[in-house]
């Protein structure tokens, strides 16, 4: 792998008395796009925020690489319709950039023509591209998405993580993403987490998707198959796994 | 020039207007009219208080104002569901404020000149209060303008930016203290939130950008002001309510055409 622009090590954080995320290791290196991947609750969007730096009591290490920058792409926003806001306005929030960089960066997210919409009459699609180009503007070497496709239909996903792809290439960042969309993780990915408060499993999404670990996780189990044919079967151990990634969550 | 009456009352309304417009916005996108109004009604009690303790007016109700608006917000944080709590301290304060007033025998206030303002009775001393008060809040929204802006439109995004959204929602509930308490002697406790919300509201459909719409509002505020004072002059009726009728006028005529307008017209304004 190549340089590593960020990685923890032995990485703990708690609310209050509640684990959250226990010893978690892991590296985000330029050039790869690693997503993290896990059922609600499982602390994706706290790893995401311990990582940049938002979540004030943890323990282990971080280590970020001495020329790191983020762009950060979040969850899709509610914008209340009594706050008029252009694309530009909104890029140039809170610091102005060159109109030539905005215009590149719109570019890169594949919106070049939208600077002077409204925010408002953006789609979903349009509205996480700009939202991207503005994660941009910094010329990041470190992008990182928390679920930044949700809402999208399935085209709209599929298009928007090519374009991620796209600016990988142009920009040779690492990305690093949250996701909820398996199949098309598996398929745009370099390297998947599965995280449920700590780390199931990883590796390269062909890997991952035969363990056991993630598809007891995610409810793909193929004794699920064999249910619906024997109705008396126990729901044994097929295999062994890790206990805190017995998920049942069925979010696909 | 400052010994005549009328040009006090619109040294003063302009000053209010001014300051009332760009925190008015912020009222409007935040969803903080209830809030606006909570913060308005104490300052019946903080009038009470002052006028039993011999206390200048204004320094009462900025300080009565200020501790309501951060026990609200902090309240808020506890998860205790928003209207219920503002329904509650609001409405209390108002009735706890008019309870408090009644005990001040010996000392003889006329209420309504508090709840509807009372413009030209505004005095030299007045004058500078309002004006001293409507710089402070613009200076703060001018020096905080991003800041205050990004966390409005997503704390998230503010943080990752390196602002603190809750510094930013402490200094917009201190500036609205501050317009409340400026604000009583023009418009008066029950009539300032309309003062801050509806100058922004008749904005919005004007307006392309935030820092468009602050301006616009200003503008509507202050001419409402103005028409308010003259029409109050010339129909012989409270000033306070006359400018408050003068923006729904504005309001009501602004999105009616607004509405009537060509669809391709209307992309070119907004």
């Amino acid at each position: 792998m190549s340089k590593k622009l960020i990685e923890c090590e032995q990485l703990s954080v708690s609310f209050g008395a509640k684990p959250v995320l226990s010893n978690i290791s892991m590296s985000v290196g330029a050039w790869e796009i690693l997503s993290i991947i896990g059922p609600n609750g499982s602390g994706k969007t706290t790893l995401l925020r311990a990582l940049i730096g938002a979540v004030p009591h943890i323990e282990g290490t971080i280590n970020r690489s001495p020329d790191l920058s983020i762009g950060y792409v979040p969850q899709k926003l509610h914008i209340d319709q009594t706050l008029p806001m252009t694309v530009e306005r909104f890029m140039n929030l809170p610091k102005k950039h060159s109109k030539a960089s905005l215009v590149e960066a719109l570019e890169m997210a594949g919106v070049p023509t939208l600077g002077k919409q409204q925010l408002m009459d953006l789609s979903g699609g349009q509205f996480q591209r700009v939202l991207l180009a503005r994660a941009l503007l910094g010329k990041p070497n470190l992008l990182i998405l928390d679920e930044a496709t949700q809402g999208l239909d399935h085209a709209g996903v599929a298009d928007f993580y090519r374009q991620i792809a796209d600016v990988k290439d142009s920009l040779g960042c690492g990305i690093l993403m949250i996701s909820h969309e398996l199949h098309i993780v598996m398929r745009q990915t370099d390297r998947v987490i599965c995280l449920n408060g700590n780390i199931c499993c990883q590796g390269r999404p062909e890997v991952i998707t035969d363990m056991p670990e993630y598809r007891n996780l995610f409810g793909l189990d193929q004794s699920e198959a064999l249910y619906l044919h024997k109705p008396h079967a126990h729901h044994d151990d097929h295999y062994t796994h890790d206990e805190n990634c017995e998920g049942g969550h069925h979010h696909v | 020039m400052f010994d005549d009456f009328l040009v006090r009352a619109v040294l003063a309304s302009v000053g209010v207007a001014l300051a009332a417009a760009p925190l008015g916005c912020f009222v409007v996108w935040r969803r903080m009219a209830y809030f606006g109004d909570a913060t308005a009604h104490s300052a019946v009690l903080g009038i009470a208080l002052s006028l039993s303790f011999s206390t200048p007016v204004f320094l009462g109700v900025l300080i009565v104002c200020m501790i309501m608006a951060i026990t609200v917000s902090s309240l808020s944080e506890r998860g205790i569901a928003m209207d219920t709590l503002l329904g509650v301290m609001s409405h209390s304060a108002l009735a706890i404020g008019l309870v408090a007033v009644s005990f001040l025998s010996g000392v003889r206030i006329d209420l309504m000149s508090y709840l509807f303002g009372d413009i030209l009775a505004v005095g030299k001393s007045d004058l500078f209060i309002i004006w001293g008060g409507a710089a402070l809040v613009l200076v703060l929204a001018a020096l905080r303008w991003n800041g205050l802006l990004l966390s409005t439109l997503n704390p998230d995004l503010a943080l990752a930016s390196g602002y603190k959204p809750k510094h930013e929602q402490l200094i917009l509930t201190i500036s609205l203290a501050i317009v409340v308490a400026v604000a009583i002697k023009t418009v008066g406790v029950l009539l300032i939130v309309a003062m801050l919300i509806i100058p922004a509201a008749t904005a919005r459909v004007l307006s392309s950008t935030p820092e468009m719409m602050a301006i616009v509002a200003g503008v509507l505020a202050i001419s409402a002001s103005l028409i308010g004072l003259r029409g109050s002059y010339v129909l012989d009726t409270p000033t306070g309510p006359t400018i408050i009728s003068v923006c729904a006028i504005l309001f009501v005529v602004v999105n009616l055409g607004y509405r009537l307008l060509p669809k391709k017209l209307r992309k070119g304004i907004s």
